[in-house]
């Protein structure tokens, strides 16, 4: 062991935990907006259209940049590379109906992990760009609007499941969740959630005798 | 430090390749959407009609009217309380309670209703008094060549010219669907503009001014057109409504 068990590992930077927590926080704000201009009962309920649609639309607009500020560091850089990169290991994990046994030693990230995170960059991706058709109507012909309104409506229901299951997966980990908080995990837990990442900042495990 | 310098993650990119697959797939989305909703639509339609959950009407898709208001809650009037003011540049200025628009000739309309945001609800059954016979009662003085028409909600307000007014396929509205205007549709009494983009056909509608010009309305000032014809304005291409 070369840290003292009480520190923890370093999980998330500073910088990392900043572009989650404010594009988060832009999120929640996307669909609870979202979820006023699109469902009658609730627009009968709140009114203000043309309020909630200017909170909803600048609140897209902001969406991307704390994830280009967040670029310029190196350790949301190097998270992202991580997000990214698919290993053997990663599709067998996918695969097997045991994954979370702790027997496939699992990176920083786990594919599940990192599928979330490429569909949520996509989906996002997505979004803002059938978004910026449908907000400036001048710059393209009818029917790309019609096209775009059909695709931003069924991504976002898509982006929404994803954002649920994210929090629901957040939600049943209380050490994931101080994790994303603080920035440290205890490495017992990366030893079962992360055996990978934990060895290669922690070393080996020491033997059990059990 | 979070990984060991100089290490780079194994394994292929596989989030960038999904990335970027789905920027694609959004792309062809926009550019071929219209014509796969042109299929979808009536597909979808008719499983509504037969989805006795209700479930199928809240996916993205389908025929079904959209709510929206551009206030807070809006007071609800009662059918005793109503009444509808006409008022302006008239000879007779009149206040009118729902028993007497009731009690006036009434005119049926079955038509689409099409907003100006893309969705359409097909073959709608409308029921209520011209709005020419209104204006009729109350005689329009010389000088007088547009409606101003205000809503109780206390900002919406919409315009037409005299002739747009007196067309007989606009309708101050008491039935909508075969039953009293609700008050979610802007009942009790709305105005229906048969050929006009929805926007036209103010809801809660409490006032009919008789002015010497056409004075924008709400969303007019937003930008839309004054003239709301369907299919022909807004920069749009639907079917004619009327």
């Amino acid at each position: 062991m070369t840290r003292p068990p009480e520190a923890g590992l370093l999980r998330f930077s500073r910088a990392v935990r900043w572009v989650h927590g404010v594009a988060g926080v832009l999120v929640l704000v996307l669909i609870v907006s979202a979820a006023v201009l699109y469902n009658s009962e609730l627009q009968v309920l709140v009114g203000h259209r043309p309020v909630v649609e200017a909170v909803h639309v600048w609140s897209g607009v902001a969406l991307p940049v704390p994830v280009l500020l967040g670029l310029a560091s190196r350790s949301v850089r190097a998270d992202a590379a991580e997000l990214d990169r698919f290993t053997a290991r990663d599709w067998q994990w996918l695969r097997s109906r045991t994954r979370r046994d702790g027997a496939i030693a699992v990176g920083k990230f786990n594919a599940g992990q990192k599928l979330n995170g490429s569909l949520s960059a996509g989906g996002g991706a997505v979004l803002l760009m059938t978004g910026a058709v449908m907000w400036l109507p001048d710059l393209t012909p009818l029917s790309w609007r019609t096209g775009a309104t059909l695709v931003h409506d069924w991504t976002a229901l898509a982006f929404g499941l994803l954002v649920l299951g994210h929090l629901s997966h957040a939600l049943r980990d209380p050490v994931a969740m101080l994790g994303i908080r603080t920035g440290r995990v205890p490495v017992s837990w990366a030893r079962s959630e992360h055996a990978a990442w934990a060895e290669e900042l922690a070393g080996p495990a020491p033997d059990r005798r059990d | 430090m979070t990984t060991p310098a100089g290490r780079r993650p194994e394994g292929a990119p596989v989030g960038r390749r999904v990335f970027l697959g789905l920027l694609g797939l959004g792309a062809a989305g926009i550019v071929g959407g219209a014509a796969l909703q042109e299929r979808l639509t009536p597909l979808v339609a008719e499983l509504q009609i037969r989805d006795p959950t209700g479930l199928i009407a809240t996916l993205p898709v389908g025929q079904g009217f959209r709510f929206y208001s551009v206030t807070g809650a809006v007071p609800e009037a009662t059918a005793a309380g109503y009444r509808l003011a006409v008022s302006g540049l008239v000879e007779r200025p009149a206040e009118h309670t729902l028993t007497d628009l009731q009690a006036m000739p009434q005119t049926e309309l079955v038509r689409d209703f099409q907003c100006v945001t893309g969705w359409r609800v097909p073959d709608v059954p409308w029921a209520g008094v011209p709005l020419s016979h209104l204006l009729d009662l109350a005689g329009p003085v010389d000088g007088a060549t547009a409606v101003r028409l205000t809503s109780f909600d206390g900002e919406y307000t919409e315009s037409l010219t005299l002739e747009q007014a007196r067309r007989p396929d606009v309708l101050v509205a008491l039935q909508m669907l075969g039953a009293p205007v609700t008050h979610d549709h802007g009942g009790p009494v709305r105005l229906y503009a048969a050929p006009m983009y929805g926007y036209k056909s103010i809801k809660w509608l409490n006032r009919i001014e008789l002015t010497a010009d056409v004075q924008p309305g709400y969303w007019e000032e937003r930008g839309y057109d004054l003239d709301g014809w369907v299919g022909s304005t807004n920069g749009r291409d639907d079917d004619p409504t009327a």
